[in-house]
């Protein structure tokens, strides 16, 4: 059910994203929903289908962008594992894990991208993609990183209520 | 006839004194003694027609409002009506503003057939210019065809499925473009750039391009049309010790803001990637 449910949560994301966040960029970045919340919701401490929602997450991807194919399903697979660490190592701050690993996972999904995007032949500036889309999409990612955790975390409890104590 | 006779007198009488006081009215004579009746009176009808208005005030006051709340509302509901219209017909205009330019486009054209289609979205990564089409293979696009609007090349199809298709801009940076330089008839490569902006490269040193001239596809290399106007150079850099001269060019398209597009759909593509050195099979 809980891994279901999300892939209309990602098709409307991605809809959300492709149709309307994409055309308001801040210099050349844009937000990236889809990461937002493969994060929240692997961060969620009863949660237990972060891989598959982060697979879900990064297959949507694909369908609609020119970007090779496995690119987000690998750098989602990959924010998805630091996310499941840091909510072991530093589950008392769960926000603090969110920004953390919203940080971290943009970074790298932007280094997967531009590395395979390079690899197949779009000539890329490393500095200038840096300076004008990673730093303004990581700051669109850090000020929807609250909101984001919030709504999710009503989701899971939604879907992963908490045990009655006897 | 006594009586008869003293009647007429009285009413004589009464008739002159009317008269009389009529002429003395008229005359502005009566004016004073007037006043002193009259005010008390107008003061009286005064207090009581205050009265009577306060009183009927109260008794209506609250069938009015609640009147003319509900008046407030319909109105209110009206105008937000009317705003809404308002919005849709400008929204219509300016769509068929388009759609008109885009048909004078297309007249002025007739060697081509066109499919127009509309932008739905772009692509979800922000190292990309793509954009998502609502036409796909059902509508006859096939991978490669060009995409214009009236005022010049946007892009081609990269990518189809049965009712959308991906376009890549010619201001991704994988994307490039053979072109012709007009009128200098010199040939370069322009290719786009990571920020949206365009670029010619590959101008021949001896080349005469100044500001101002034109830019159009050559159709060398068989992946666009010819003559498909995509802008104006801006500025030329040249220096003695490089091959060839660069310059950058203004296109009349917004690319940020295209809502709907034209598809080429009886051209065909040539891969000539087989004929490439290094690309053809042993």
């Amino acid at each position: 059910m809980a891994t279901l449910i999300s892939i209309p949560i990602f098709a409307l994301l991605m809809i959300l994203q492709s149709s309307l966040f994409s055309r308001i960029p801040l210099l050349y970045g844009t937000m990236d929903l889809l990461l937002l919340v493969v994060v929240a919701w692997a961060l969620q401490k009863r949660v237990q289908t972060a891989w598959q929602w982060s697979i879900v997450a990064g297959l949507i991807y694909n369908l609609v962008s020119a970007l090779p194919l496995g690119i987000p399903l690998i750098g989602y697979g990959i924010t998805t594992g630091i996310a499941l660490v840091l909510r072991r190592q530093v589950w008392q701050f769960p926000l603090l894990a969110m920004f953390i690993t919203v940080f971290f996972g943009t970074l790298i999904t932007h280094t997967i991208s531009v590395t395979a995007l390079r690899l197949v032949g779009h000539p890329i500036p490393l500095v200038e993609a840096f300076n004008l889309i990673t730093l303004p999409s990581l700051l669109l990612n850090l000020i929807l990183a609250a909101p984001a955790y919030a709504l999710m975390s009503d989701l899971a409890a939604r879907l992963y209520p908490e045990p009655l104590e006897a | 006839m006594k009586t008869t006779t003293t009647r007429s007198v009285q009413t004589i009488v009464f008739v002159l004194i009317a008269v009389g006081l009529i002429a003395l009215a008229l005359g502005g004579y009566l004016t004073p003694l007037s006043r002193i009746v009259l005010n008390p009176i107008l003061a009286a009808q005064t207090w009581i027609s205050q009265r009577y208005q306060a009183v009927q005030e109260l008794v209506n006051a609250p069938q009015d409002t609640a009147r003319l709340q509900q008046e407030n509302s319909q109105l209110r509901t009206e105008n937000s009506q009317l705003q809404s219209q308002i919005i849709e017909l400008r929204q219509q205009l300016a769509e068929t503003s388009v759609l008109s330019a885009l048909v004078d486009f297309a007249r002025a054209n007739p060697e081509n057939r066109y499919q127009a289609a509309a932008v739905i979205a772009r692509d979800p990564s922000p190292f990309l210019n793509y954009v998502i089409i609502n036409r796909g293979s059902d509508d006859g696009l096939r991978r490669g065809m060009p995409v214009v609007t009236q005022q010049g090349l946007i892009g081609r199809v990269d990518a189809v499925t049965a009712g959308a298709s991906r376009v890549m801009l010619i201001t991704d940076p994988a994307s490039s473009v053979n072109v012709i330089l007009e009128p200098s008839r010199a040939e370069a490569v322009l290719s786009g750039q990571i920020t949206g902006d365009l670029s010619l490269e590959m101008i021949p040193q001896d080349a005469n391009v100044e500001p101002g001239d034109l830019v159009l596809t050559s159709g060398l290399g068989g992946g666009y049309p010819q003559n498909i106007l995509i802008g104006q150079i801006t500025s030329v850099r040249s220096r003695e010790q490089d091959i060839f001269k660069s310059a950058s060019i203004q296109t009349l398209v917004d690319f940020n803001q295209i809502t709907i597009v034209l598809v080429i759909t009886n051209f065909r593509p040539i891969d000539i990637t087989p004929l490439l050195p290094g690309e053809a099979g042993p």
